[in-house]
């Protein structure tokens, strides 16, 4: 097969900061890329099954599997029983059993798994495994769960001055409820996991995960061993979006379990209806607000009970509750307020980490607020936001006290640039003529600015390693903690490497993340990946380039200490490129001189800490934002809308790769897009869900593309204190297209005007006629 | 019950290959288990994703809603064949260039589609490209590359044609 080095004709030396094709894809367009499922097996291998349950809520009155266990071609049935060390898959709160212990608690929780030597084989297994279950009420909604107080850890509340004294004093006062629905990931790559016997007691487990170390972990407790004994590596996934944060652990230590049973390979891949079935999603919100707003659009007050579906075990939904507490503000400063949030626990899948992470649900809120006040006051939806932005002191502090430091808000700066180069006044008022004289199709435009939060909000978590090797002939092996799943962790990685030892992209390979060369990782999640291993991995080339200038000083004749230039496979004393040795001549050199040639690099992010109890603190390094216009036509005879313009101007500090970076703005916004027009999850009465499969849950496709697309990155603005001066970007992005529902808004409030508009999320064609034909009623 | 597996003789990128597989055995398995092509990805399973789209005889299909026995005796073309020897397809090509794959899962079936739309119809409108894509989902990039990266290949495509019809005249 051909090869290709990631390269962009004609580029400069130093491939940071600069377009570049990803580090896959020439293997992506070849076919040649593998995934899990992709891989070769020995024969002999295994291939698994998960018997779930049919039941929401019950006691599992029979489970026997002899008969299942006795078909030909069927290795092993393992229950509950079959486990020897520690029945729990949770990623810290051990209220998650791998395989159900005489209780189920959701329809699609794991009660056995099949291995056989076909996938056939395992379903006529599975049809033999008797499973009676005694069905006992469940709890299938929000609003169940919290009338019945089924709680998930404590409440988390924030206050700032007197919310009610300012409520009171407002002019504006809103009350409200605002729902936002759940989302299944639809990574295109469903969970699969392969796991290897390995000799005295060890494993090696091939995992689609977000999370290596955690599956390391969970396998090896499951297993009753310790985690040395377990491998995990991961080259890449077909998408991830958080899906594959925790969710992946399930199937890894399933597969374990039955490498231990069976001492065979055993592979384990979930077709989408048992993925989506199966798997965590989303977490569907509800929050009660009181917002108080003075005459000019300044909000004074906001006091909001803000309620997560965690689904039936608490998996991350605490520190998800948190992320949409920590972000009810989104860009806005806020006097007096009073946040309180609650995790719910109901018996549905359990709901768990999704681009965002709590964020978008929680400025969900906010920007309901700011609608409804733009309505009531007749004021733009793009003024009302400017009005209330973070500024200068005292202004600059969220309502968990942290400052946003007013020399670091680009808002302003991006809101006064985009809405110019959009053109939006002039556009504004074409879309109100437009809209005065066309009685069936209005268009509306909708402005949304984010300020999203970056670090992961548990500190800890705010670390990472990598693992750095010189070969003597001067190739470099690269290694580090995160994980690839589309997102061009890896093509920003080898940038930085390449610029720091100064070596040529084609000079790096890649390695798939594997637990065995960098330990005690933190899941890629948090939008995190690039800030936390990009300084581990410029720390690492650190320590290497220290140790090679005294050698290629010495192959230089130059003074030891004497500036040299490491660039694009060459060493030269600074400003005399035409004296340069070749890397590889130094890495020769430096192996001669018995000189280590690998190295680790760590980073850890300084300064942060939040206290739960106080709701204060600084949970975050730093903030990212933008903003987006979203230009949309509405049908009031069907409901259809469409997306017609998108204009993004995001900031990503100095973008390590801005090719990589614009493929996130585009790729967040479409999915955030989804969440709020498209995607619906339909549940039974009995909580078994309906739209499993892309036949009936629709995320966007070519149709749902902006006809009008244009996304450009804030320009000169470095970020102090992160890798090069860049700044995250996997999250931020889909709250960009929380804007479709201010201009969905805009051009339904065309039939009501001066009255707001009531539109519920997601904003199917089904919602929007409903708030089409509302509005009319009262226009 | 078990069911006796069969021959199955399949032509796939220009050369014939054997395997056994059940009367049930799609088309996409007997590619990726039994042939070992595993550029053809299984993403729904119920051709709703576009993941399998492979080429029958020229024509675009999704290999998960094809038997492997009804394929016998059909030109196949997968992913794996696109390229010419060491030489990208121009939709390959400009994927790379475009960034039109991000995890790159849905690509292999999205570049089927999209060769056998510019086989049909070298100069698509941007509509028409999403109208023949329709079937392909992909949770990444959002299309727009995507749709840029196949109007740019079909303009290679005819640089190519008009290359090879001045070197003919």
């Amino acid at each position: 097969m051909m090869t290709r080095a990631p390269h962009v004709e004609g580029a400069p030396r130093s491939p940071l900061h600069l377009p570049a094709l990803h580090e896959s894809a020439w293997l992506h367009a070849s076919g040649e890329a593998v995934y899990v499922d992709d891989l070769p097996t020995p024969p002999g291998t295994l291939v698994g099954y998960v018997v779930a349950s049919p039941v929401a809520r019950g006691r599992i009155t029979r489970l026997e599997v002899a008969a299942a266990r006795a078909l030909p071609g069927v290795a092993c049935v393992l229950t509950a029983a079959d486990i020897p060390g520690i029945n729990d898959i949770s990623p810290f709160s051990h209220d998650e059993p791998l395989l159900a212990v005489d209780e189920v608690f959701c329809v699609g929780q794991s009660v056995a798994v099949i291995f056989a030597d076909s996938a056939a084989r395992c379903r006529e297994a599975a049809k033999a495994v008797v499973l009676e279950i005694e069905a006992l009420p469940a709890i299938l909604t929000l609003d169940e769960a919290i009338a019945r107080q089924s709680w998930i850890g404590q409440p988390h509340t924030m206050r700032r001055g007197d919310v009610a004294a300012a409520f009171a004093a407002s002019p504006v006062q809103i009350e409200g409820e605002v729902r936002t629905g759940g989302q299944d990931h639809f990574y295109l790559e469903s969970h699969c996991a392969l796991a290897y016997p390995q000799e005295a007691g060890s494993y090696l487990v091939l995992s689609s995960t977000q999370h290596p170390s955690e599956v390391q972990a969970k396998c090896a407790e499951v297993l009753g061993i310790d985690r040395h004994r377990v491998t995990v590596e991961t080259r890449r996934m077909g998408g991830g979006f958080g899906g594959k944060e925790t969710q992946g652990a399930y199937f890894a230590a399933m597969a374990a379990l039955g490498a231990r049973a069976t001492r065979k390979p055993c592979k384990i891949w979930l077709n989408r209806d048992q993925d989506m079935t199966q798997t965590g999603k989303r977490h569907p919100f509800m929050s009660r607000y009181r917002a108080g707003f003075a005459a000019d659009g300044e909000l004074r007050s906001f006091e909001v009970d803000i309620y997560a579906d965690g689904g039936w075990s608490a998996d991350l939904t605490t520190a998800i509750l948190d992320r949409a507490l920590f972000h009810l503000d989104n860009a806005y400063f806020i006097p007096n307020l009073r946040f309180t949030g609650r995790a719910c626990r109901t018996h549905l899948v359990s709901n768990t980490a999704f681009r965002g992470f709590g964020g978008p649900q929680g400025m969900a809120v906010i920007e309901e607020a700011m609608n409804t006040a733009a309505e009531r006051l007749g004021m733009d939806y793009a003024a009302i936001r400017a009005r209330n932005y973070y500024g200068e002191s005292p202004r600059d502090r969220t309502p968990y006290d942290q400052e946003v430091k007013a020399a670091h808000n680009r808002l302003r700066r991006i809101t006064d640039q985009l809405l110019r180069d959009a053109d939006y006044d002039a556009r504004k008022a074409d879309i109100d003529a437009f809209n005065a004289q066309s009685p069936l199709v209005k268009r509306g435009l909708g402005f949304q600015p984010v300020k999203f939060g970056i670090s992961f909000t548990n500190s800890v978590l705010n670390q990472a390693g990598a693992f750095v090797l010189i070969y003597a002939d001067g190739s470099v092996q690269l290694n580090h903690g995160g994980t690839e799943m589309g997102q061009g962790l890896n093509t920003k990685m080898l940038a930085i490497c390449a610029h720091e030892l100064g070596v040529r992209l084609d000079q790096i390979r890649h390695m798939p993340t594997a637990t065995d060369k960098v330990p005690n990782t933190s899941a890629t999640a948090a939008s995190s990946g690039s800030d936390l291993n990009g300084m581990a991995v410029l720390a690492a080339c650190q320590t290497l380039r220290e140790r090679l200038a005294p050698v290629a000083a010495g192959l230089l004749k130059v003074e030891p200490g004497a500036a040299l230039t490491f660039c694009d496979g060459q060493v030269f004393p600074e400003g005399e490129p035409a004296r340069a040795v070749s890397f590889a001549q130094v890495a020769t050199a430096a192996y001669l001189q018995q000189i280590s040639l690998a190295a680790t690099g760590f980073y850890r992010t300084p300064d942060i800490g939040y206290d739960h109890a106080a709701g204060r603190g600084k949970p975050f390094h730093y903030y990212a934002y933008g903003a987006a216009l979203t230009e949309v036509e509405v049908n009031a005879l069907t409901g259809e809308h469409r997306v017609t313009r998108v204009d993004i101007l995001h900031d990503v500090g100095d973008s390590l790769v801005p090719t990589i970076d614009v493929g996130q703005v585009e790729g967040g916004y479409i999915q955030g897009l989804g969440w709020l027009t498209r995607e619906e999850l339909v549940w039974s009465p009995q909580g078994v869900l309906r739209t499993h499969s892309p036949d009936t849950y629709k995320i966007p496709a070519y149709g749902d593309a902006p006809r009008d697309f244009r996304v450009q990155l804030l320009q000169g603005a470095p970020q102090p204190d992160v890798v090069h001066g860049s700044k995250a970007v996997g999250e931020p992005p889909f709250m960009l297209a929380l804007g479709v529902l201010a201009a969905l808004r805009h051009a339904i409030g065309a039939w009501c005007p001066g009255q707001p508009v009531r539109l519920g999320v997601p904003a199917t064609p089904e919602a929007v006629l409903r708030a089409v034909e509302d509005a009319r009623a009262r226009g | 019950m078990q069911v006796k597996k069969t021959g199955c003789r399949l032509e796939v990128n220009g050369e014939v290959a054997e395997c056994l597989v059940s009367p049930m055995t799609t088309l996409c398995e007997a590619l990726r288990y039994e042939l070992r092509l595993t550029g053809t990805k299984q993403g729904c399973d119920k051709g709703d994703c576009g993941a399998c789209t492979v080429l029958i005889d020229g024509a675009p299909h999704l290999a998960c809603l094809t038997l492997a026995l009804t394929a016998q005796g059909r030109s196949i073309q997968t992913v794996e064949g696109l390229a010419r020897g060491a030489e990208a397809h121009p939709l390959q090509d400009a994927f790379d260039r475009f960034g039109a794959a991000q995890c790159g899962f849905c690509t292999p079936g999205i570049l089927m589609s999209a060769a056998a739309l510019l086989e049909a119809n070298p100069a698509p409108t941007r509509a028409e490209i999403q109208e023949a894509l329709g079937g392909n989902l992909c949770r990444c990039t959002g299309y727009t590359k995507i749709l840029d990266a196949i109007e740019d290949a079909a303009r290679a495509l005819d640089r190519r044609r008009e290359a090879a019809a001045a070197a003919l005249s």
